[in-house]
C-alpha cells in the first residue's frame, strides 16, 4: 500500500487509536513459537512498566498489590476498559497473541489515561501466548477473576486441542486462581459453549455458579455487552452461551 | 528472556539422530543400552546377554528408542520412543508383558515408586498414564490403553520424574518450565492439582533427578538445562535454592568468556549414593562433572571434574548403581549419515564415586561383565574411535533442533506468508 501521506493512527478528535490501522485476522496460530519477551517467573513481571502511576519505580514494587483480573484473549480491550472503572482498586491485565491488536489496546489505554486523569491506571495489556506462559505471569492462587470472551472456536476436531479452554489448561487456570475465584466464559458458537461448559463442570477444581449468584454478579452482564464481539453478536441478533464457574478446593485434597 | 533474531541454519540435518541411552538395574543385576531401535541388555548375574522375548518379534522397536528406565523396585523395565510404542518388560524373564500405543512419539518415561503406574510423555506435551497391576511382571498384560494425566501445552517434555515419596510427578519442558503436580490416588482420572512451577531456567530443561537424604526424605529436585546450569529446587513451593553454572565451573568456556551458543547444554544428570554427589553430563565435555549437594544448606557446588582420557568420549546418558558405587556411561548415536556404521555405542564405567574416594575411570578389562558385556552393549568389543567425535556433534545438533525454538529472520517474513490463504486473495 503506497503511503502518499502520513496516516494519523490516533484520531485527532477523540485521542483514541483508529481501529482500521490495527486490523488483524481474527485468528492467530497458538502453536507458533513467536518471539516476544516473557518473564522468567512471576517475580520478574514488571509492574512499574504496566502501572507506572501506581508503581513509579521498580523499587516500589513490594509484592503487596498484584494483578487480580486477567482477560485472556482480550481483543480490542472492551471488557478491560469497562472493568477498570467498575473495579478501580483492582489491578488487571489483558493478554493477547496478535501484536497489532495488542498495540491498539496499549494506545487505547494510554490515551484514556491522558483524557481521564487518575483513571485507567489499573489496567494494562501484554502480548503473549497465554496457553504456554500463564505460570510465568501469575503466582499460585494470585487471580480472583479470569475471562475468556469469545475464544477462537477451532471448529475442526483435530484442532480442538488448540482451544483455550481444555481439561489440561484448566489445571493451570485452577493453579493461578484463588479458591473462590471465578472463571467467566462466553461464546456465540453453541458447540464451543457446550464444550467449555462440560470441560469446566467435569474438572474437579471448578463448580458452576448458581443462577442466584450469576444474577448478583455485576460482571456477568458485561460478558455479552462490553466487547466488540459481544456487540456484534447482539447487532446480528445472535445467541450467546456462557459458563461461569468458581475455583474450589476438592474435598480429597489438602491445599 | 529476550527476543533475538538469529540466522536459521540452512543445513539442518534432515536425519534425526537419537543419542544412545543407558540404564542400570538398582541392584546391578543387569545393564541396558538403547541405540536407535536396538535394545541391548546384559545380565550381569549370568554373565551373558539377556534374550528379550516379545510377541511382536524382533525388532522390538521399529524406530529410535528415546527413553529407557528400570522401575524403582527393579521388577519392571520400560522402553519407548519414536515408533510410538511403550514396552513394559519383566526384568526376571525379559518378556515384554505389555505394549502401549501412543498417538505421538514418546520422549520420556517414568515409573511410580510402587511400580503400579507407568507414565510417558509424548512430543506434543501430553503425559499419559497406564496402570500395571500385579506389577511383579509375571502376568502378561497384553496391550493397554493409556489415559491422559496432564499436559504442557505444545512443548516437548524431555524428562519426567516421580518424587521419592511418590506424592508428586515432575515434568520438565522445552519452554524452560518445570511443573510439579500432585500424583493422585486415582491417576487414571488425571492429575489436576498443580503443586508448583519451578521457573528460572533460561533454556530447555533436559533432565531431572532427586537428591534424598535422611534429613530430607521428601527430596530436593535437581534439574539440568540447555542454559548450562544445574539448579536445586524445593518442589513444594517451587522455590529455587541454588544454581550451579556447570559449564563455566568445569572450565569449558573459552578464555574470552564467550561460548558458542547452546554448545554446553546439560544433557543428563544422575544422583549417586544417598544423593550427596550428582554426576552431570554436558555437551562437549569429554567426561563428567561431579556436583556435591549439601542438603541442609541447600546448596550445590562442583566437587570434581572427571575426564575420560585416551578417547573422545562425551557421554550421552548416565546410570548409577548404588550398591557398587559405579557410574555407568554410554556415548553413541543411532545413525551417522556419513559413516559406515548404522549405529555407534561405547560404554565406560567410573568407580569410586564417593566423597572419600577418588573416582577412577575403569579400564575395559576391569569392567563388570568384561568383554562379553562390551560386545553385547556396544555391538562389538572394540570400536572405531574416530567416529565418536562426529557422533557427539550429531547428537548436539539433533538436541538443538529438537529442543531449541527455531528463530526465523524477520526480513523474509512476508515471503514466508505467501502461501497463506488470506495473502493469496489480495490483488
Amino acid at each position: 500500500m503506497p503511503e502518499t501521506e502520513v496516516k494519523a493512527t490516533i484520531s485527532k478528535s477523540t485521542g483514541l487509536p483508529r481501529k482500521r490501522f490495527y486490523r488483524a485476522r481474527a485468528h492467530s496460530n497458538p502453536l507458533s513459537d513467536s518471539h516476544f519477551p516473557v518473564p522468567i517467573s512471576p517475580s520478574q513481571f514488571d509492574y512499574s512498566l504496566h502501572y507506572p502511576q501506581i508503581f513509579p519505580s521498580s523499587d516500589q514494587v513490594d509484592g503487596s498489590r498484584k494483578v487480580q483480573f486477567a482477560d485472556i484473549g482480550c481483543g480490542f480491550g472492551g471488557l478491560l476498559i469497562s472493568l477498570s472503572t467498575l473495579f478501580p482498586e483492582t489491578l488487571m491485565i489483558g493478554m493477547e497473541l496478535r501484536d497489532k491488536v495488542t498495540e491498539y489496546v496499549k494506545e487505547r489505554i494510554l490515551s484514556l489515561r491522558v483524557t481521564n486523569p487518575g483513571q485507567y491506571q489499573n489496567v494494562s495489556v501484554v502480548r503473549t501466548n497465554s496457553m504456554k506462559y500463564i505460570p510465568n505471569y501469575f503466582e499460585k492462587t494470585q487471580l480472583t477473576k479470569m475471562f475468556f470472551l469469545f475464544p477462537d472456536p477451532h471448529f475442526k476436531e483435530k484442532n480442538h486441542r488448540r482451544r483455550v479452554i481444555s481439561p489440561f489448561l484448566l489445571d493451570e487456570y485452577a493453579y493461578v486462581l484463588k479458591p473462590g475465584g471465578v472463571i467467566y466464559t462466553i461464546t456465540d458458537v453453541e458447540e464451543l459453549g457446550d464444550w467449555m461448559k462440560s470441560c469446566l463442570e467435569n474438572h474437579p477444581m471448578f463448580e458452576a455458579l448458581t443462577e442466584k449468584e450469576l444474577e448478583a454478579d455485576p460482571v456477568v452482564k458485561l460478558l455479552s455487552s462490553a466487547t466488540e464481539e459481544g456487540q456484534k453478536v447482539a447487532r446480528n441478533g445472535g445467541q450467546t452461551f456462557q459458563a461461569v464457574c468458581r475455583r474450589i478446593v476438592p474435598s480429597d485434597q489438602t491445599s | 528472556m529476550e527476543e533475538a533474531e538469529v540466522e536459521v541454519e540452512s543445513n539442518r540435518d534432515n536425519v534425526e539422530v537419537a543419542p544412545a541411552l543407558i540404564a542400570v538395574h538398582p541392584d546391578q543385576t543387569s545393564v541396558a543400552v538403547a541405540v536407535g531401535p536396538d535394545l541391548r541388555v546384559f545380565d550381569l548375574l549370568s554373565g551373558s546377554a539377556a534374550s528379550l522375548v516379545d510377541e511382536c518379534g524382533a525388532p522390538f522397536h521399529k524406530d529410535s528408542i528415546r527413553a529407557i528406565r528400570y522401575g524403582p523396585r527393579g521388577k519392571l523395565f520400560v522402553s519407548a520412543g519414536d515408533d510410538k510404542t511403550v514396552k513394559i518388560w519383566s526384568t526376571e524373564s525379559w518378556r515384554c508383558v505389555c505394549t502401549v500405543s501412543s498417538e505421538k512419539r514418546v520422549s520420556a518415561v517414568a515409573i511410580s515408586e510402587d511400580g503400579c503406574h507407568v507414565c510417558f510423555a509424548d512430543k506434543f506435551g501430553v503425559v499419559w498414564v497406564v496402570d500395571v497391576p500385579g506389577s511383579d511382571g509375571h502376568v502378561a498384560l497384553g496391550d493397554r490403553k493409556p489415559t491422559p494425566l496432564l499436559s504442557h501445552y505444545c512443548s516437548i517434555i524431555p524428562s519426567l520424574e516421580f518424587s521419592p515419596d511418590g506424592r508428586f510427578i515432575v515434568s520438565a519442558d522445552r519452554d524452560f518450565k518445570i511443573r510439579v503436580t500432585n500424583f493422585p490416588k486415582k491417576p487414571l482420572n488425571g492429575a489436576h492439582e498443580i503443586q508448583s512451577f519451578c521457573l528460572a531456567h533460561t533454556e530447555f530443561v533436559s533432565c531431572l533427578a532427586f537428591v534424598c537424604s535422611p534429613e530430607c526424605p521428601q527430596g530436593l529436585l535437581v534439574s539440568g538445562s540447555g542454559d548450562s546450569t544445574v539448579r536445586l529446587w524445593d518442589i513444594s513451593s517451587g522455590v529455587l535454592l541454588d544454581t550451579c553454572v556447570v559449564a563455566a565451573k568445569a572450565g569449558l568456556l573459552e578464555s574470552n568468556g564467550e561460548a558458542e551458543e547452546h554448545s554446553h547444554a546439560v544433557t543428563d544428570l544422575c544422583t549417586t549414593l544417598n544423593g550427596s554427589l550428582i554426576a552431570v553430563a554436558i555437551q562437549s565435555l569429554q567426561g563428567i562433572v561431579l556436583l556435591s549437594c549439601d542438603v541442609s544448606a541447600q546448596t550445590l557446588s562442583v566437587s570434581k571434574v572427571v575426564s575420560i582420557l585416551g578417547e573422545a568420549f562425551v557421554p550421552t546418558s548416565l546410570g548409577f548403581c548404588p550398591h557398587e558405587g559405579k557410574l555407568w556411561m554410554v556415548t553413541g548415536v543411532s545413525s551417522l549419515p556419513s559413516c559406515n556404521y548404522p549405529s555407534l555405542a561405547r560404554v565406560r564405567v567410573i568407580s569410586g564415586i564417593d566423597v572419600e574416594q577418588e573416582p577412577v575411570v575403569v579400564g575395559d578389562d576391569k569392567i563388570p561383565g568384561r568383554e562379553k558385556l562390551l560386545e553385547t552393549l556396544q555391538g562389538s568389543a572394540s570400536v572405531d574411535e574416530s567416529a565418536f567425535l562426529a557422533a557427539a556433534e550429531a547428537v548436539k545438533t539433533a538436541m538443538c533442533n529438537l529442543l531449541i525454538k527455531k528463530q526465523y529472520p524477520s526480513d523474509n517474513r512476508e515471503s514466508r506468508k505467501k502461501t497463506r490463504n488470506d495473502r493469496k486473495l489480495k490483488n
